[in-house]
């Protein structure tokens, strides 16, 4: 396994991007006037192409003395035509398809990660977190599935037996992509995250999304409710069907249930839409 | 140190009667070390004219640092003689291309391809040897040392700053001032002008205290509007630029193809009206081809 691992996090090097995206980051560049908030509203909104951009930016060819984030400040640092020709040149590679033989539906997929990105960045205004960013609220939330989109790409039958499994046995996504794959999407994230170099506060959630106990950052236990968040309100699906508890730390902060939580967080379908939006054709 | 401006236009070479006092070839810069080394900024046209200088000196060592790989910055690297001559020793430095991931030889050796030259890379005679930079990354070349930082254009380009036996030197290669993309409704203006505040502050340290700039002075603040985000500053950005940085005299280069002597004498005159009562300006000169500047 540990080679297909290696295999496999590294043909994510040339994995396409989502269909809307492509589509948008294609029509947008074809115009030599095109916008440059459009264009990055459209990364922002693109787990791949936000990854890819985050991954180069990261890389040891740069001298930054802190690491990047956010797609603006990637902007600031290499321009708005390197990052308009990085996101072109995803593009180009073609799409994700929306069907594959995994059954793993893409859409779905893309739904759960923006409302759990929204979700997270809608936690970090409401707890107003001093020491982050919102943006690594919303992009920890936008990546903290990204292994079964990595899964489903490239193991997609292995990756439909686990989905099979979890659905019939009742149990976790995670615990059968243990037992079909021996390592499981939140682990598979963080590989990537640690070997494109991004930074640690972005990859502990994408490694402990579903951890319950140790000391979690506030970032990871964010994403966690979120994530439940999300699946509680069915804005999209990522083949988990269990909603898990929300952290005891998130529940005490706002001293009420998830639908209290949900309420106290302001009009979160609302804010989904708004996401959904910038990827629309 | 001794430099030499070989080349001071921009996008395209510019010969004629009107461009005979400036000069009509593309940027290149030759620097000579007290020690004797010779570096050269940029490899636009005005190399050509440089490399025949220096037949001379043959066998020749000497360092070439490419600011960014747009045609105008290395259009004269393969009529460089030297790079035909056995024994002689060239390094060539400059910055990746994240988009298509190719390493400085990468990008280079494509204009030389068969469709575009007529000698391939791989029968130059010279001990040519290729290293791609990292920014901060510092070379050191005898007593001098060199060291990159990114600048804003629509291509990954280096500033270099050149520090030797006392002396500092810093060339912006192509440069515009950072703007916000957003207006001040939008939810990232304010996000966007910190970011835009602290990369301005990193390189005004980075230059700090130079006795020679030489900046990217492509157009007038009139022309500027129409030309935003096309990566070029202006007069007026690089005084600004090196009177935040403490710079002791600045040059002012890559001046517009259509720009001509007259014009560049009347951008003179009106930059010493414009600054002459204000305080703390830098000493500035508009950059001509075969100008010399002892430092």
């Amino acid at each position: 396994m540990n080679n297909k691992k290696h295999d496999m996090i590294s043909l994510v090097e040339k994995m396409p991007a989502f269909p809307r995206s492509v589509h948008r980051v294609l029509e947008l560049t074809s115009d030599i006037n095109c916008n440059p908030k459009d264009l990055i509203e459209v990364i922002e909104h693109d787990p791949v192409l936000i990854l890819k951009i985050l991954k180069l930016v990261n890389s040891a060819y740069f001298g930054l003395s802190q690491p990047i984030t956010s797609i603006n400040h990637a902007v600031v640092y290499i321009g708005i035509n390197t990052v308009k020709n990085l996101a072109l040149s995803t593009a180009t590679i073609g799409v994700l398809p929306r069907k594959n033989e995994a059954g793993f539906d893409m859409d779905a997929f893309l739904l759960h990660s923006l409302s759990t990105a929204t979700v997270a960045r809608l936690f970090a205004r409401k707890l107003k977190v001093k020491d982050r960013d919102p943006f690594d609220f919303f992009l920890s939330g936008l990546l903290h599935d990204f292994g079964k989109i990595v899964f489903a790409h490239f193991m997609p039958h292995e990756f439909h037996k686990a989905l099979s499994m979890a659905k019939e046995k009742a149990m976790h996504l995670y615990e059968a992509e243990n037992e079909i794959f021996d390592i499981d999407h939140a682990q598979v994230g963080s590989l990537l995250g640690e070997k494109w170099q991004l930074p640690s506060n972005i990859i502990e959630p994408l490694r402990g999304h579903h951890c319950q106990d140790g000391n979690r950052s506030v970032l990871t236990e964010v994403v966690n409710a979120a994530n439940q968040i999300s699946k509680e309100l069915k804005m999209g699906h990522s083949g988990e069907n269990i909603i898990e508890k929300i952290p005891d730390e998130i529940t005490a902060l706002f001293g009420t249930d998830i639908d209290g939580i949900v309420g106290a967080l302001g009009d979160v379908k609302a804010e989904i839409d708004k996401a959904m939006l910038f990827i629309k054709i | 140190m001794k430099i030499t401006f070989r080349g001071v236009r921009g996008s395209i070479p510019s010969p004629g009667p009107n461009t005979v006092r400036y000069g009509g070839n593309t940027t290149s810069i030759e620097l000579e070390t007290d020690d004797g080394r010779i570096i050269i900024l940029d490899a636009g046209t005005g190399i050509y004219p440089l490399g025949q200088n220096l037949l001379k000196q043959m066998p020749l060592k000497c360092s070439i640092f490419i600011t960014h790989t747009h045609w105008d910055h290395i259009q004269g690297l393969p009529f460089f003689v030297p790079l035909f001559v056995p024994k002689n020793e060239i390094s060539i430095y400059g910055a990746f291309d994240p988009v298509f991931d190719r390493s400085i030889k990468d990008v280079l050796n494509r204009q030389m391809e068969y469709c575009y030259f007529p000698v391939r890379e791989a029968e130059l005679k010279a001990d040519i040897q290729y290293n791609t930079l990292r920014e901060r990354q510092t070379i050191e070349i005898g007593a001098t040392k060199i060291t990159p930082i990114l600048m804003n254009h629509p291509v990954l380009n280096f500033g270099y700053r050149i520090e030797s036996n006392g002396k500092s030197l810093f060339f912006t290669g192509d440069n515009e001032p950072l703007f916000n993309i957003y207006g001040p409704d939008d939810d990232y203006y304010l996000e966007y002008e910190v970011l835009i505040a602290n990369k301005n502050r990193m390189l005004a340290d980075f230059i700090k205290g130079v006795d020679i700039l030489i900046a990217d002075a492509a157009y007038t603040s009139q022309e500027y509007p129409a030309r935003k985000g096309w990566g070029h500053g202006t007069f007026d950005s690089c005084i600004a630029l090196a009177k935040e940085a403490g710079a002791k005299d600045l040059y002012l280069t890559h001046h517009e193809p259509l720009r001509s002597d007259n014009d560049l004498d009347n951008i003179y005159s009106r930059l010493q009206e414009q600054y002459s009562s204000v305080q703390g300006i830098p000493q500035y000169t508009i950059a001509s081809e075969g100008l010399e500047v002892r430092l």
